[in-house]
């Protein structure tokens, strides 16, 4: 006879139940039949937040209905359970249906703890659990601007970031404790963090006590034991989690004192034939906020219906890394075990807001735990190392600080994991079989996620799955390459040097010679870049304008409605009174919006393409040069003004960057490269952010390499210190050639330094030892492209063919595009808003 | 869904002459108050137009976008320069995974000379 499995609640784990249920092939053995209350089926809590970031509904479902109707679940959805007859064991449903089970099943979770504050029932407070919570959120968000939540732990800074990301003016944290997240960090780390929120732009408030919820229907402001109020018109509790276990009460389950279904060892109730999953789960005196022990609850339970083996479900461990954008927070094994009792190593940078502690045993022997803000990036092996109980090196800070300035392969580290090590703790998956099915030919991240499910949950494990794919491939002996795309089968590194052997010129050459197929917006910018690396031609010559990024076909960056900014290069950012005029006039001649870049240069904006020739003939005729803003060349040579005025400075900054900017002017690299010169160590130019910075020392030169600012902004490395003007553009002209050849495209030096084995000590070995010995061919490669500049603006401004290209309808030259809109702004013009 | 109509009836509308537009590329026509963009797949030998306006952020720029092929059947390809969505020349339809449609027109080169029928 067929045995019939009642799940109550359709959550992250009552789901996760169900498919590791069917993974064990039960369909003849059981029925199974889930309630839920919510109205969609179960979906991905953990990411709740990133729906706010444009996630869908879709995105975030574990499984669509018709998921469960394939496996032969049944699924009642907005129908929760009310009521349980143990003795008849039968169950009833909100809708009144009775249904008789077996076992049953509770996966209920838990719900927002909301302190009983005078007030919270008024409008625009909020709790943070579900999707409609979202919803609400989110319509409220619209005409609120002053936000706040009350909770600083895991959750409530999700919240608050939430808040923050949903556009509101002000956000605050309110925390009972006298610390941000009390639970898994330290008083010195938390400082920290705070220090870091607080430049997230959050108002942080601890050892705050909110009394009253005030206001007239709606929110208008709290009221703090300590007297203060605080006007806020949006407010989301986030003080922590209840269990569900109404229901279970109801029917006389063993409860504990503050809440949560009482289980043994085997997830089984007071009542043997009702188990309790999940956070509803009081199990080892405590609920488990999280989602992967509750995966490995419901792994528990299923393995005793199927009488597999006998497992029971282990204390688990509790670490944790923080989503929050912008911030790494991160805690793991006993984060708070102190000495005596272990031996504790603390790094703490605050220029940085770096902070790290481990905790590691008497003997030296063993990882404890610990805990890391500001730079979590070892969180997973660390954690590693305390499940493993790997045994330590000899200097264990090593492990906290990781492989400084790139002097250690990345990755290897995983490879000395034992086998058995667990990778994916969500979905119990160990090393070993992720290994064996990247043998077995799944060596795609992926693939791996399809055959496994690991890095299916929190995600966290991703980037070490990244590495065990890499370095299990690479023990193959197979080496990943990274081709063009479906056109050319080479990697960037291939190509350059083909494109180079062969001698091609153009585009077509070069894709009737290596690849196939007609190209795309793939390829054809990146051999039209190998082109301009190899030989600095015009680029809009012999048909390879058509293969270039439409920034460069137009020779200006295209904007919101369709026109062109015009930037002139500005060296050094030093300019005369006359030049600055004659900006003013075109500016005023072709009604162009004008802005002070932060690139020290006067970007104008707003021109339509056919004023584009007319427009750089002015500028051309006035001394000026094409800036290259729209190339993957060299942007500016920022510089600070240096010894010729200021009172510190040890050279003349601006005249080296001058001299720097115009010997590299035009030249195309696989993505846009910036530089500075400061003329001290005050560093007004912020050369250390940049691709290559230069910094004035007493005795010369100090050249730092591979920084930028962007979307992971990086500080440049030493390359070279105490060097002379001749000495350093060598290094450059070495750095740059390097780089040239060998980077993927669209690859800021950042980047690829990163992936460059051996990292900055090998690339000071080959640009200045010379391991390689290619130096001098570097230097003659530079020194050729140098010579072959010319300014691309005034080539068209002086070329009738090319400038006919510069127009809006071929048919009537003359006329602009209509569709162009601007509207006015502070005594200027604007692109008008696109439809979004 | 073929958007190409019955050849009686065409309209066939001069646009440009032959050179006006760079090879493998495109570039826009006003026609009847229209903007087209026409593209001389010169690697293939064949011409398409479609309509110039990028139906994602609504920009007239299909026009200076890049050509090419992709996939298995060579499907020839238009990428809007402002955010890289492709759309197929041949029906218009969009290849970047979203629901977006453009309109396609007939082109015949004749004696040096580009027409595009509406
Ligand atoms: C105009 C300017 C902003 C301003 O008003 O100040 C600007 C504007 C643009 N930036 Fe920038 N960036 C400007 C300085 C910067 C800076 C600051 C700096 O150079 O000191 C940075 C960070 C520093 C850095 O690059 O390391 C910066 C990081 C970016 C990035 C991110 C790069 C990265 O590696 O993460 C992009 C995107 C890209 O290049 O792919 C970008 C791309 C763009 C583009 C080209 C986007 C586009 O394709 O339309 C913008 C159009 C410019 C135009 O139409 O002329 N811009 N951009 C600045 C021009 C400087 C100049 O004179 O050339
Ligand atoms: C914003 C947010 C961020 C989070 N981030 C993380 C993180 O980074 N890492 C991490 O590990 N965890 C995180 N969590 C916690 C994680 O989401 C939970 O641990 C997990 O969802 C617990 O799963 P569950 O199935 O036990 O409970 P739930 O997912 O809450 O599911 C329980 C379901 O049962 C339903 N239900 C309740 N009573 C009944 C009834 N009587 N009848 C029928 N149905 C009922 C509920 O409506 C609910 O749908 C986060 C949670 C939130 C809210
Ligand atoms: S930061 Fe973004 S929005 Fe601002 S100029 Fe740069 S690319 Fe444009
Ligand atoms: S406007 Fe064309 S892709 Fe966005």
């Amino acid at each position: 006879m067929k045995k019939k499995i009642v799940v109550v609640g359709n959550g992250m784990v009552g789901y996760k139940f169900c498919e590791k249920l069917i993974a064990k092939d039960t369909a003849q053995e059981f029925d199974l039949v889930v309630f839920g209350e919510e109205i969609r089926p179960a979906y991905d809590r953990v990411h709740l937040s990133s729906y706010f970031a444009g996630k869908t509904v879709e995105d975030l479902t574990m499984a669509p209905a018709s998921w469960y109707a394939e496996n032969g679940i049944t699924l009642h959805l907005s129908d929760p359970i009310v009521d349980i007859d143990r003795d008849a064991k039968t169950v009833r449903s909100h809708h009144g249906l009775v249904e008789s089970y077996d076992y049953l099943v509770l996966a209920t979770g838990s719900a927002a703890f909301v302190p009983p504050i005078p007030g919270v029932e008024k409008d625009g407070v909020f709790v943070y659990r579900t999707i409609e919570d979202l919803d609400m959120m989110q319509h409220h968000a619209k005409k609120a601007k002053k936000g706040a939540v009350i909770g600083g732990g895991l959750l409530g800074l999700e919240a608050a970031k939430a808040l923050l990301d949903l556009g509101l003016e002000e956000t605050h944290v309110i925390e009972f404790a006298p610390r941000l997240m009390p639970r898994q960090v330290d008083d010195a780390g938390s400082k920290m963090l705070q220090t870091k929120l607080e430049e997230l732009g959050l108002k942080i408030h601890l050892n705050k006590n909110t009394q009253e919820i005030r206001g007239n229907g709606a929110i208008s402001s709290m009221l703090f034991a300590d007297g203060v109020e605080l006007e806020v018109d949006m407010l989301v509790i986030s003080a922590g989690i209840k269990p569900r276990d109404e229901v279970a009460r109801i029917a006389g389950l063993e409860v504990g004192v503050r809440g949560g279904v009482i289980v043994n060892d085997y997830l089984q109730t007071s009542d043997s034939n009702i188990y309790a999953i999940g956070e509803c789960a009081l199990a080892h005196h405590m609920i488990y906020g999280l989602v992967a022990p509750g995966y490995e609850m419901a792994d528990v339970v299923v393995n005793q219906l199927v009488k597999d083996k006998d497992k029971s479900f282990k204390p688990f461990d509790m670490s944790t890394k923080l989503k929050l954008i912008g911030v790494d927070v991160a805690s793991f094994g006993d984060a708070f075990i102190q000495e005596p009792n272990c031996q504790t190593i603390v790094y703490e940078n605050s220029a940085k807001g770096v902070y790290k502690r481990i905790n590691i045993s008497n003997d030296g022997k063993y990882l404890l735990g610990g805990i890391l803000i500001g730079d979590a990036e070892q969180y997973n092996m660390l954690l590693q190392n305390v499940k493993n109980q790997t045994i330590l090196p000899p200097d264990p800070e090593d492990l906290m600080l990781g492989a400084r300035g790139g002097k250690e392969e990345s990755g290897a580290g995983v490879m000395a994991l034992p086998d058995d090590a667990s990778i994916c703790s969500c979905e119990a998956i160990s090393k070993g079989q992720i290994c064996g099915e990247v043998l077995a030919g799944n060596n795609t991240l992926d693939a791996i996620k399809k055959c496994t499910k690991a890095g299916t949950g929190c995600g966290g494990c991703v980037p070490m799955i990244k590495d065990l794919i890499n370095e299990t491939m690479k023990s193959q002996g197979v080496y990943i390459r990274n081709i063009i795309c479906e056109h050319f089968d080479y990697t960037r590194q291939e190509l350059f040097d083909l494109v180079k052997i062969k001698g091609y010129r153009t585009y077509e050459e070069a894709l009737d010679g290596l690849g196939h197929g007609d190209g795309c917006e793939t390829c054809k910018p990146a051999v039209a870049s190998i082109l301009a690396s190899l030989w600095n031609e015009m680029i809009l010559v012999k048909g390879n304008d058509t293969v270039q990024d439409s920034n460069d076909r137009y020779l200006a960056n295209i904007q919101k409605n369709g026109t062109y900014s015009v930037v002139p290069r500005i060296p050094g950012g030093e300019i005369t009174p006359e030049k600055l005029i004659v900006i003013g006039q075109v500016a005023q001649k072709y009604g162009l919006y004008t802005k002070i870049t932060g690139g020290q240069r006067i970007d104008l904006f707003g021109a339509h393409v056919s004023d584009l020739p007319a427009i750089w003939e002015e500028l051309v005729n006035a001394g000026f040069e094409s800036g290259h803003a729209y190339g993957k060349a060299l942007r500016t040579v920022k510089s600070c003004v240096g010894s010729t005025w200021c009172r510190f400075g040890l050279h003349d900054s601006v005249s080296f960057a001058i001299e720097i900017e115009e010997r590299y002017r035009g030249l195309r690299a696989p993505h846009k490269f910036k530089s500075a010169v400061s003329g001290c160590t005050r560093e007004c130019a912020e050369a250390q952010s940049k691709d290559f910075g230069i910094i004035a020392t007493e005795k010369g030169w100090n050249l730092y390499v591979c920084g930028n600012g962007g979307v992971k902004p990086q500080h440049a490395l030493l390359l070279a210190s105490d060097i002379d003007s001749e000495t350093c553009l060598k290094y450059i002209d070495r750095f740059l050639m390097f780089y040239i050849k060998t980077a993927e495209p669209l690859t800021r030096t950042a980047t690829w330094l990163n992936k460059l084995d051996g990292g900055i000590d090998y690339l000071k070995a080959v640009v200045i030892d010379d391991v390689l010995g290619l130096n001098k061919q570097f230097e003659d490669e530079m020194n050729m492209l140098v010579e072959a500049y010319r300014c691309e603006w005034k080539e068209v401004v002086t070329n009738p063919e090319l400038r006919k290209r510069f127009t809006h309808f071929v048919n009537a030259p003359h006329l602009k595009d209509p569709n162009v809109k601007f509207e006015p702004m502070r005594d200027q013009i604007k692109a008008a808003e696109w439809v979004k | 869904m073929s958007n190409i109509l019955a050849e009686d009836t065409l309209v066939w509308h001069l646009a440009c002459s032959e050179v006006d537009i760079p090879e493998n590329g495109g570039a826009c026509a006003l026609i009847e108050g229209e903007q087209i963009a026409i593209y001389n797949f010169k690697r293939r030998g064949e011409w398409f137009a479609t309509q110039n306006l990028c139906p994602h952020r609504q920009q007239m720029a299909l026009s200076r976008g890049m050509i090419g092929s992709t996939g298995e059947e060579q499907e020839p390809k238009v990428a809007c320069p402002f955010h890289k969505k492709t759309f197929s020349l041949k029906t218009g339809a969009c290849l970047s995974g979203d629901d977006y449609q453009i309109q396609t027109y007939p082109v015949k080169v004749e004696n040096g000379m580009v027409y595009v029928g509406l």
